[in-house]
């Protein structure tokens, strides 16, 4: 039901721009593959070894040349297997000791190559759809919790003291718990190994923590008769290797977005764009949930004048995932409540901003994120502050609720922090479930005069973007105010443009809808735009692949 | 009730002068009980308060409960004793500290700022330099007797120094937001030392240092000239190194002392 009686047509004139610029972004990314990508791909194949104290899969794909890797790591592994009958992994060892030459593997004939890497592929993809069966499973036993879930970080550095905090916050109300990575981690253009006790401002990301949190989670939750949601973060330069073990140790929800790495952590545009492809198709397979990162437009631009780049880029990010074939399901766009608290009636425009995100993304569990901006080290003020963004969250039902903290601007949240913000969540989505049922607004008054001008400004920009292309406009600063030269930031030299003859067979299988499987049945209240999707493909963008 | 009060020996008001009420909230890892509660009012008592008092307790969850209490304090702080960290300027308006530039500086004071580390947090450093400034104060960007060079995140100290050697920066302004395990300090002290052995830097260099657990003293203690805290507006940052940068150049004997020159030559040289 609509409170807002946004106009439908610009909201669907929205979707066709952001449609068009996705569809270009894809242009490039389809042409594409990066060293992280290829990497992942090993990763999928059961590479997880450390050797002499970095990852496995770094030693194999630096190990080729930019042209050699042109051909995709699929190739040249397809190659050595035709010659010697092993795994993927006792191939890469070998690799890595130099007992085996990449140049001296004989020239085999392609039939040959396909013949034996396929069937890895397959079994590959088979792992991450087992995956999304079991967490399925799990989340059908279990009775529905209210929404919005609320969700709870922590970020001790120290994974077993993570374990601590988490299964404390879980008692006290919380339903997803994200282990925030240590400071830089998305810079690193490798996953650090093993279960790790030092980090700064947060704790590693690694395969053996993931485990380590999963099964203190699932412990505690079957005790308690829950399913504790598990979040992590597959962003930086290894976004799509992320993906591929948070996927493996099936993490519920990865912070995932086409643009963040970009403006926030200054890496190269180009990588970014042809890595969260890849990591998304691997997300979507497992049914794994997005939560995009919109919200930190909000900590550079100020919410009240530049929500409309929240909004726009929403739209992008939707539209890029479709194209990875997340559902609608999967996409927890992100936005915050970051307005200015000395605005008058900065309370309605916070609560327009919120409604509008809910009634343009119905189907999507859109994550809603607390004050960081003016948040002070005022503890009581901050608590304050946070208490009325959970007011707003349950009046407009958001789909996740990342609890807000009063000592937000000090430190990492401690104990007690966790707690007071939970006893005031667990009261305002208690005491007023079901404001939002009885609400609504008056037809001309400020809460829907704001969403109008809000979502006319961001079809603006839209349209603004849609003409100079996404890169471009990234370039001139157009989201965030960050201004990102295309050719910047890190990591560009991993991005290398695919063969005639690149070959990777899992990417194959993930493009393709996946086989012998009921899709639940949707509700596509606002229309099935991935079907107009298709029709623009046919009348204006054939993709363009490399035929293999 | 005119009797005279005391305003040199201070200690907290609560209710009434001198009652000396402190509030506090903790956590114990101990289940919530009377042993817990036992154990959190003597934890009180240790710590030196009269009469603590337990005013709630929570259970968290198996094995830690929480704690809101009240203390009196017993001792008086002496206000002659106290001693500030913070450099003594005078603030002037936008106007004035222009033309006390311009006076002073034949050319454009360059300012190289940026987040060093591995720190990604540039709202505080964006807060200060960018022409949009905070709560209506405008950043450095602003001021035309500036030239503010902006490198944002994750500086590494070689870019940083690199810049500000290049350009003859006679400010460095760099923003420290993580703080765990003092992690900032360790920066800003290898930072301190890359500068004293990069030999081309203009030798009135101002080192300053801003974040949200910064302040003078801490800046100091790592060898920087000034660090600003939270709620610090970019024209106090302005004023600082205007101020500041006079002291210094007058300090350095008269050969060394800029030539004040008229406004056409000051904007020839921009």
């Amino acid at each position: 039901m609509s409170k807002l009686n946004l106009d439908r047509d610009r909201v669907e004139g929205c979707r066709v721009l952001a449609s068009k610029i996705a569809r270009r972004v894809q242009d490039f990314v389809d042409r594409h593959t990066t060293v992280s990508v290829e990497r992942s791909i090993l990763r999928l194949l059961g590479v997880e070894e450390a050797y002499k104290g970095m990852p496995l899969v770094n030693v194999v794909v630096n190990s080729l040349t930019r042209e050699q890797l042109s051909r995709g790591i699929f190739y040249w592994l397809g190659r050595a297997l035709a010659h010697h009958r092993a795994s993927p992994i006792s191939v890469c060892l070998k690799i890595a000791e130099g007992r085996l030459k990449w140049e001296n593997l004989p020239e085999v004939d392609f039939d040959t190559i396909r013949d034996v890497t396929e069937p890895l592929a397959r079994n590959a993809v088979r792992k991450l759809e087992d995956i999304h069966d079991k967490r399925q499973r799990l989340l059908e036993s279990e009775s529905r919790r209210g929404t919005p879930l609320k969700y709870l970080i922590v970020a001790t550095g120290n994974i077993y003291e993570d374990v601590e905090q988490a299964v404390v916050a879980v008692q006290n109300g919380a339903d997803c718990i994200a282990v925030i990575r240590s400071t830089a981690q998305s810079l690193l253009d490798h996953v650090p190994f093993g279960a790790t006790t030092e980090g700064f401002g947060g704790t590693y990301a690694t395969q053996e923590n993931f485990k380590i949190m999963r099964k203190a989670l699932d412990d505690f939750g079957q005790k308690i008769g829950r399913n504790i949601r598990l979040v992590n973060y597959s962003s930086g330069l290894c976004m799509p290797e992320i993906a591929v073990i948070g996927a493996l140790e099936r993490l519920d929800y990865l912070l995932n977005d086409s643009m963040y790495g970009i403006l926030f952590r200054d890496i190269n545009m180009k990588r970014t764009f042809t890595d969260q492809y890849f990591s998304r198709l691997v997300i979507a397979r497992a049914g794994i949930v997005i939560n995009t990162g919109e919200d930190n437009y909000l900590t550079t631009a100020e919410s009240f004048k530049s929500f409309h780049q929240v909004l726009a880029s929403q739209f992008i990010n939707e539209q890029l995932g479709f194209l990875a074939h997340l559902k609608e399901e999967q996409l927890g766009l992100g936005h915050a409540f970051e307005m200015d608290p000395t605005i008058e009636d900065s309370l309605l425009y916070e609560i327009a901003q919120a409604q509008m995100v809910r009634e343009i993304f119905p189907n999507s569990p859109v994550k809603y994120m607390p004050p960081t901006r003016h948040m002070t080290g005022d503890i009581f003020f901050g608590h304050t502050l946070d208490t009325i963004f959970n007011l707003v969250s349950i009046l407009t039902q958001q789909g996740i609720h990342l609890l807000g903290m009063p000592t937000e601007a000090i430190h990492n949240p401690l104990l007690q922090d966790r707690f007071v913000s939970l006893k005031s969540a667990n009261y305002i989505f208690h005491g007023a479930r079901g404001l939002g049922d009885e609400i609504s607004w008056s037809e001309n008054g400020k809460v829907i005069r704001r969403s109008r001008a809000v979502l006319e400004e961001t079809y603006q920009l839209l349209h603004k973007v849609e003409g100079m292309g996404l890169m471009k406009a990234i370039s001139e600063g157009l989201f965030a105010h960050m201004v990102r030269d295309i050719e910047g930031g890190r990591g560009l030299e991993g991005v290398i443009e695919k063969d005639h003859h690149y070959w990777n067979p899992i990417l194959k299988l993930l493009e393709k809808p996946r086989q012998n499987f009921e899709a639940p049945h949707r509700n596509f209240s606002h229309g099935n735009y991935r079907h107009r999707q298709d029709r623009f493909k046919k009348r204006n963008f054939r993709r363009r692949r490399p035929k293999s | 009730m005119t009797q005279k009060k005391d305003r040199q020996h201070i200690r907290p008001y609560g209710d009434h002068w001198n009652d000396g009420k402190i509030q506090l909230s903790f956590t114990l890892p101990i289940s919530a009980g009377e042993k817990a509660k036992e154990a959190a009012r003597i934890y009180l008592e240790k710590i030196g308060f009269e009469q603590p008092q337990i005013v709630s307790m929570e259970g968290m969850g198996e094995g830690y409960s929480f704690f809101v209490a009240y203390g009196t304090a017993t001792f008086f702080i002496d206000l002659d004793h106290i001693k500030t960290h913070k450099p003594e300027f005078p603030i002037l308006p936008y106007e004035e500290l222009s033309k006390l530039a311009k006076e002073n500086f034949r050319k454009k004071i360059v300012i190289v700022g940026g987040t060093i580390g591995s720190d990604a947090h540039t709202v505080g450093i964006d807060a200060i330099l960018s022409i949009k400034g905070i709560a209506g104060d405008k950043g450095l960007e602003y001021y035309p007797i500036f030239q503010v060079v902006n490198l944002r995140a994750q500086v590494s100290n070689e870019v940083l120094l690199r810049k500000a050697a290049e350009l003859g920066a006679e400010a460095i302004l760099v923003s420290q937001f993580v703080t765990q395990q003092d992690q900032h300090l360790d920066n800003l002290r290898s930072l301190n030392k890359a500068i004293k052995k990069e030999t081309n830097l203009s030798p009135h260099l101002l080192k300053i240092v801003g974040g949200p657990r910064m302040d003078h003293r801490i800046a100091k203690s790592v060898g920087f000239d000034a660090g600003f805290g939270p709620g610090t507006k970019p024209s106090e940052v302005a004023n600082y190194i205007v101020h500041e940068l006079i002291r210094r150049h007058q300090g350095h004997g008269s050969s060394q002392k800029e030539k004040p020159r008229s406004l056409l030559g000051w904007l020839a040289g921009k």
